[in-house]
């Protein structure tokens, strides 16, 4: 019986059983919440221009993996000892094939690099976005990586938060970035992709969120045990909201000083809460980052 | 105290069970087999056949012994990862978050280095000097260096597990994290040693066989009439002697920034983690072509094989291999497209990327049009190839996709990223090892492995793979990071538990490999390999007795066909002998294994900064390499009579199988 079982597994129509078992592993998982994919589901110009280009790149190549999958089952088919090919012992070469095979690819792959081109240029992070119609200049926000929460510095607006990043829909949103512990990256995957934040160094990322919510952000370069708590959420406020949001954290009671800083800076245990900040030196972005600079402000600074 | 520098009770495991429990299941790991050897008073034996041969075959054997342990090892480690993920949805899971990043750490360092490495050595070991036709390596003794440094890295890893702790900073090793601010404990140093030491093995043996290739192939053999397992292993060969240096100076640079309180890539005083980011690269993606060449090569020989058709398009496969094998060096930038370079420079290394994917689909177009006009059997070698090929152009299409800038953007760290590395090195470097074993294993010690389980590995692992894997592609999309002890959000979990599932089959996977060994040898007298060619293959190794002696062959023969030995069975031109003349082989040594066990203690003195024990040990190596070099080589000699003799068991099955004609002399 088992033997049985065990050659019917193993014989010649395996490879039906191969792809029925990956049509059955697909269809099973997304039947799974794909809906709740920032990816898939973006909320901003940038992520869903991303998600296009990926679906796009996705479809040019699907015409050479259906065709290989396709050509493998029915070569194992037909030219299977016993099966209906006719068996020609000596076939190794044909130009035809051959220009084939490396055209093919190289097609798609010309293909696929005139969009990177395209693409990387038209969604560098570093390139300030526009929206049309609306009051357009960006929003300036700086965002400092902290073991393990992040810090949210609003230079217009002399205010600072922890572990929540709210800007006005209605304005593009540009961050200004870096780290006061290890490396990590910043990510709010609604809206558009990451960049680094590095000690010493500032990085830049423009993003735009298309209509108002509350989208999850989060550090996703491993940067020790607290790690998993350092995700954030960042809220895109319709302009009278985020007014009323405005008021609510100037009326905070605690302002950002360098001593309360420092204490801010250290590392926490749990997940950080949600913390306002009503005032905050205007220079404490760029001290953090000269604490880091240049070797002869280190020793300044007593770092040695 | 300072006698045993930072060593102290304290780095015993007691602090935690999940500590205590890998210490116990380490020793019991050690234990167990040296217990079973001395009981059979098998130490002697052991040492004096296996442990200080120079034998190209037998090193090979070690090195997939270690690479299987390492396997085993490195699985627990998976599985272990998988069960906390599938369960630490909003709360701690049972593993803490040092255990759990010590688990990927080690996890990923192993797998690459103490794995994968040795398991592709080994069997290059095994069968290159066969295929060219050649009676050993071009340095012996280098070789048996190579492997005792390979098995003194994994030894330092290993005992991380029992004194000390390992690293937490992941297989790659970033800093600043990975600096002694953020990671003050032993472990990183623990990473470094091990990654120096065995890397030091791995560049001698690319050394040692690009060397062998170009001077030691059998008379007639051409560059262009190699196999193209010896082709792939030439490029793997080369890529390894120019990549692994630099992967020897990050380390060590990392390593004074450690111990000697340097700069390089420290936040502070100038250093930039960039440069760490762009040497590690620099090894680290040629590293993954390493891995993977070796694995199409043998694609390609079990795909001739068993289509019993000449390779389609050899010289298209010669020519994407070594065009893979150039580009590989040209495309590092992609593993930090968001490390913030500017829009061109991006899209240039995104290009880069890209057009390696050109060489690499004419070899899976050659492979399909192998099978095409060919006569199939499914061995269990096949099986893996095909299974490659069709899972692989996944891995490639995601590749593809993640060398896109601004795709990379939005998948770099995810789970996504993990899916795509594991979907190349599982399907398209591990299947092949394990297609290589199904297919070489007659040779190496003359039974074949039995098939039905040969077939259940493959089925395991496969659908394992798809069901471990193809989750990950889907919660990455949700934006799982990697390496996320924990996680608040409750759509992941589903596809996490799915793909602990499969693990749950890889698991079985395993056994079955180890049970089909245990099968095999328990059949070994009906499956006898008597002639040596159990397969009908096409190259030269499968010209000898299986296993070979010594010295492979007691004539070298000739190469001046491509598939050599499937031409002279056309021909009727295999099976002629003439008489033997005298073989020197060199005799075996100790030295060896004593060079790996002084870079063990090396790398461990360093790591606790026992100063004098290191220096013993440093000084041990040098007078070992000037002993070794300053004395006459002991050599062991085969006269035609012995040779002869050695032969004869061989000769006589050929002869009742019908394989030497009448009159051919015997
Ligand atoms: C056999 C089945 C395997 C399973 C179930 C498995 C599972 C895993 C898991 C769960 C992770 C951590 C993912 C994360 O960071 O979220 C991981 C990481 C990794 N795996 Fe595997 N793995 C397997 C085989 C392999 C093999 C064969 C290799 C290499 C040849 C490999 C190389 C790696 C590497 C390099 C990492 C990254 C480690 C890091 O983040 O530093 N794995 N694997
Ligand atoms: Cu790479």
């Amino acid at each position: 019986m088992a033997r049985l079982f065990i050659r019917s597994l193993t014989s010649a129509p395996l490879l039906h059983l191969y792809g029925l078992m990956m049509l059955c592993g697909l269809v099973v998982l997304s039947g799974c919440s794909l809906q709740s994919s920032p990816l898939l589901y973006p909320k901003g110009p940038v992520a869903s221009t991303e998600r296009e280009l990926m679906l796009f790149a996705i479809a040019i190549m699907l015409t050479v993996l259906i065709p290989v999958w396709g050509l493998t089952l029915w070569c194992c088919r037909r030219y299977r000892k016993g099966g209906k090919g006719e068996y020609r012992p000596d076939w190794c070469s044909s130009t035809l094939v051959e220009c084939g095979v490396w055209g093919g690819p190289l097609i798609i792959i010309l293909l696929i690099g005139y969009l990177v081109v395209v693409y990387t240029f038209r969604l560098d992070p570093y390139k300030p976005l526009t929206v049309h119609s609306t009051d357009t200049t960006p929003f300036p926000v700086q965002a400092v990586a902290l073991d393990w929460k992040w810090l949210f510095i609003y230079p217009e607006l002399g205010i600072a938060t922890v572990n929540e990043l709210v800007f006005p829909q209605s304005r593009p949103l540009a961050l200004e970035i870096t780290s006061d512990t290890v490396m990590t990256s910043f990510m709010i995957p609604a809206l558009g992709g990451q960049i680094y934040a590095m000690a010493g160094m500032t990085t830049h990322l423009n993003l735009i969120a298309d209509q108002p919510g509350t989208f999850t952000g989060r550090n996703t370069q491993f940067s020790g045990t607290g790690f998993p708590q350092m995700y954030f959420s960042a809220k895109a406020l319709p302009d009278k909201a985020f007014e009323d949001w405005l008021g609510t954290v100037r009326n905070a009671s605690s302002m950002l000083n360098s001593a309360h800083y420092h204490q801010l800076a250290r590392p926490n245990k749990s997940y950080a809460p949600v913390e306002y900040f009503s005032s905050v030196d205007t220079d404490l972005f760029n001290h953090i980052l000269a604490r880091y600079s240049a070797p002869s402000t280190a020793l300044a600074n007593g770092a040695l | 105290m300072t006698l045993l520098g930072r060593l102290s009770l304290e780095a015993l495991p007691f602090y935690s069970w999940v500590a205590m429990g890998g210490a116990v299941v380490t020793l019991l790991a050690v234990l167990l087999p040296v217990l079973f050897l001395s009981y059979k008073r098998l130490w002697p034996w052991l040492w004096r056949e296996w442990l200080t041969s120079v034998d190209h075959k037998k090193i090979g054997v070690m090195y997939i012994v270690l690479a299987l342990a390492m396997l085993v090892r490195g699985f627990i480690d998976a599985i272990m990862m998988r069960a906390q993920q599938a369960i630490a949805l909003n709360n701690e899971g049972y593993l803490p978050p040092e255990h759990f990043e010590q688990i990927f750490t080690s996890h990923g360092t192993i797998m690459i280095f103490f794995m994968a490495m040795p398991f592709l050595t080994g069997l290059i070991n095994i069968i290159v000097p066969l295929q060219i036709g050649a009676r050993d390596v071009a340095f012996p003794f280098l070789n048996s260096v190579s492997l005792w440094l390979t098995a003194a890295g994994a030894g330092l890893v290993a005992t991380s597990l029992v004194i000390g702790r390992f690293s937490t900073a992941g297989w790659t090793g970033y800093p600043p994290y990975s600096g002694i601010q953020y990671s003050p404990g032993v472990g990183v140093d623990y990473w470094i040693w091990a990654l120096m030491v065995s890397g030091v093995g791995s560049t001698l043996t690319g050394i040692n066989f690009i060397v062998t290739i170009l001077r030691c192939r059998a008379p007639g053999m051409t560059l262009m009439k190699m196999p193209l397992f010896v082709w792939t292993t030439l490029c793997t060969s080369l890529l390894i002697a120019f990549a692994f240096p630099a992967l020897t100076v990050v380390a060590a640079m990392l390593g004074l920034d450690r111990t000697l309180g340097m700069h390089f890539f420290t936040n502070e005083l100038g250093g930039n983690m960039m440069n760490f980011a762009n040497l590690l690269w620099i090894w680290g993606h040629p590293e993954v072509y390493i891995l993977i060449l070796p694995a199409f090569g043998i694609y390609s020989e079990v795909t001739a094989t068993f289509a019993r058709k000449p390779l389609f398009g050899y010289r298209s496969l010669v020519y994407a291999t070594a065009v893979i094998a150039l580009l590989s060096f040209t495309v590092w930038l992609h593993h930090f497209f968001t490390m913030g370079s500017s829009a061109s420079v991006n899209a240039v290394f995104g290009i880069a990327t890209m057009v390696i994917a050109v060489p690499t689909g004419v070899k899976i177009f050659d492979w399909l049009f192998t099978l095409f006009r060919g006569q199939i059997t499914f061995h269990p070698a096949l099986l893996f190839t095909i299974g490659f090929i069709v899972t692989f152009v996944i891995g490639g299409m995601t590749g593809v996709l993640l060398a896109i800038p601004p795709v990379d953007y939005q998948m770099h760290n995810t789970t996504f990223l993990v899916a795509h590395f594991h979907n190349m090195l599982i399907p398209g470097a591990l299947f092949g090892y394990l297609a290589g074993m199904q297919y070489w294993f007659p040779k190496a010690f003359g039974f074949t492995l039995n098939q039905r389980w040969g077939k259940w590995i493959f089925w395991l692992w496969t659908i394992g793979f798809y069901l471990a894997f193809m989750p990950l592609y889907l919660v990455g999309l949700l934006g799982m990071p990697r390496r996320l002890e924990q996680y608040t959000t409750p759509e992941w979990q589903p596809y996490l538990i799915v793909a602990f599932i499969g693990a749950c089959f890889v698991l079985a996977g395993l056994c079955a490999i180890f049970i089909q060994l245990w099968v095999s040898v328990r059949e070994r007298e009906q499956n006898r390999d008597t002639t040596g060619d159990p397969w009908d293959g096409r190259t030269l190794e499968w010209y000898t007795s299986s296993p070979p002696a010594p010295y492979n062959f007691a004539s070298i023969p000739k190469g001046d066909e491509r598939d050599a030995f499937w031409q002279m069975k056309q021909t009727r031109m295999a099976y002629r002998f003439t008489q033997p003349s005298s073989i020197i082989l060199p005799a075996n040594t100790g030295m060896g294994v004593l060079l790996g066990v002084s870079g063990g203690i090396l790398g461990f003195a360093m790591v606790w900064h026992i100063w004098w024990l290191a220096l013993l040990a440093l000084i041990s190596i040098i007078a070992l390499v000037v002993v070794r070099s300053s004395r006459e080589e002991r050599v062991s000699i085969y006269q035609p009579e012995l040779i002869q003799s050695l032969e004869k068991p061989w000769q006589t099955s050929l002869a009742q199988a019908g394989l030497i004609g009448d009159g051919d002399p015997i």
